[in-house]
């Protein structure tokens, strides 16, 4: 379970996070919305520890994510998809997706770790063509397929997914939502996604946290969101201009 | 009173920056330092960057150090002809290109070449979150992309300004030999007789110098860099002013070590 307690972040006079309170059980597809600029990224890259948060905690089973003994081992729980993809340009596809498995701890041989890399790329449904080309010759489809074979190649237990559909086109972010909801449910593993696509959250989701203004308004199961009565989840998944959300932000 | 105290206060904000910089640019020095000798290691890293920074540069070096040396040779000759000193070519062309030309050619030339690489990549990493998926894969991108880095220059930049050296002697026995009569053997006689040992070890510890200074301000800069494109452009040309400055104030300072006494 990932639990954050009353968690801030504020960069310089903006507040960002003003004490979010969240938990996401066990092998759960949990999905936070809201606005851009409300800190759903800051809130998956304080777990990792990528920003420190101002106060509060966070707690992965139990243990306090910013004061992991071993923190290696703390990270080779977790899997992340970039918004962006960020594959490493320098390096080809298949090592991009092998990158944990060809050094630190869970280092393989080489041979192994291609293997491994191109059995994730047929995962994500791309062939064994595209495992020595580099990440610059592939479509943006095709990346944040890379980018999520790279996410689940060393089988993590908690797997994070920053804008998942966000550049693609409707087909693609289908295909890329199908895959997510399926790999989420056969490797059982605990997943955040941080969306503001609601074709997204309806395909992904178990749980629905809406983060508005640095707190969760309103968290639930996926089939009450529609009936939620919150009038903050209610105006964002109808895309409403007028509303509690101020439309210029 | 506010528009009088304002440059003092405008001086002062300037300090205050330049202190805190400082501040962390020694604190990055010394973090990248204690990252050196501590596993893990990326020997795959280390070797693209040794290639990169030193193999790569070799023609760049090169060319800088042969014109160098030639012009320096005319120049020598035309002055120390207003006071019958032409014969000094050789001696003043070797201690020129090993004391000060070489090192301090040769560190600017990486600056330009490779502190401003290092830099846009790393920068570039940074703004589409590269950088941030190397955390999450357990790799310190200190470790990943610094000490490899580092390392390389201050291995492979001495090398360079060793090279650069002989090439600039050799522009300047070419030109001398050539253009200004001078007798070959006695040109290449005069040369070795005059350089001492000391000559040659301050070159070549100002090009580690050097070296660590360009490969350390592009990691720097390019780990400190600011969103978009306007930040990785920011990030590099900081990177090779503060580089350029540096190895300039440390060239003074290490010439003065080796030579004021």
């Amino acid at each position: 379970m990932i639990r954050f307690e009353n968690v801030t972040k504020a960069f310089g006079s903006k507040k960002v996070l003003r004490g979010l309170t969240l938990n996401v059980p066990k092998g759960t597809s949990m999905v936070i919305i809201g606005g851009s600029g409300t800190g759903k990224s800051v809130t998956l890259k304080c777990v990792l520890g990528l920003i420190a948060p101002d106060s509060g905690t966070i707690l992965v089973d139990g243990q306090d994510a910013a004061n992991a003994a071993d923190r290696d081992a703390f990270l080779a729980r977790f899997g992340m998809l970039f918004q962006g993809g960020a594959l490493f340009d320098s390096l080809p596809v298949w090592q991009n997706v092998a990158f944990r498995l060809l050094r630190g701890a869970l280092k393989r041989p080489a041979a192994e770790a291609r293997e491994i890399a191109i059995d994730k790329l047929r995962r994500v449904g791309l062939t064994a063509d595209v495992a020595d080309l580099f990440p610059a010759e592939l479509s943006g489809g095709m990346q944040k397929r890379v980018g999520l074979a790279r996410a689940i190649a060393a089988d993590p237990e908690i797997i994070f997914f920053d804008e998942p559909t966000t550049g693609l086109d409707p087909i693609m972010a289908g295909v890329i939502n199908d895959l997510i909801r399926e790999i989420v449910t056969e490797m059982g593993a605990t997943a955040m996604t941080i969306t503001h696509d609601m074709t997204s959250v309806r395909a992904i989701a178990d749980n629905v946290a809406m983060l508005h203004d640095g707190v969760i308004k309103w968290t639930g199961p996926v089939s009450e969101m529609d009936n939620s009565g919150d009038p903050y989840l209610d105006q964002f998944i109808h895309g409403r201009a007028e509303g509690p959300i101020a439309a210029v932000r | 009173m506010g528009r009088l105290l304002s440059p003092l206060a405008l001086i002062g904000a300037m300090t205050l920056q330049a202190m805190a910089m400082l501040g962390r640019i020694s604190l990055f020095t010394v973090q990248t330092f204690s990252h050196l000798f501590r596993p893990p290691f990326y020997p795959k890293e280390l070797a693209i960057a040794l290639l990169n920074i030193g193999w790569l540069s070799l023609p760049v070096v090169g060319l800088t150090a042969i014109f160098t040396g030639g012009a320096l040779a005319l120049q020598i000759y035309s002055g120390g002809a207003r006071f019958n000193a032409e014969a000094v070519v050789p001696q003043i062309v070797a201690i020129g290109m090993v004391r000060e030309l070489g090192p301090v050619l040769v560190g600017l030339m990486i600056a330009a070449r490779v502190t401003s690489s290092i830099a846009a990549e790393i920068a570039t990493m940074k703004v589409t979150e590269q950088i941030d998926a190397l955390v999450t894969l357990s790799t310190h991108p200190m470790k990943y992309l610094v000490v490899p880095r580092v390392l390389a220059a201050l291995i492979t930049v001495p090398l360079l300004v060793a090279v650069g050296d002989v090439i600039g002697i050799a522009g300047g026995y070419t030109v001398a030999v050539k253009n200004l009569d001078f007798n070959a053997a006695t040109y290449l006689q005069n040369t070795v007789d005059f350089l001492e040992a000391r000559d040659i070890i301050s070159s070549l510890v100002k090009g580690a110098a050097f070296g660590t200074i360009a490969a350390l301000m592009g990691c720097f800069y390019g780990m400190n860099s600011d969103r978009g494109a306007q930040g990785v452009g920011r990030a590099t040309k900081t990177s090779v002013e503060a580089a350029a400055i540096l190895i300039l104030a440390a060239n003074f300072t290490l010439t003065g070590v080796f030579f004021s006494v």
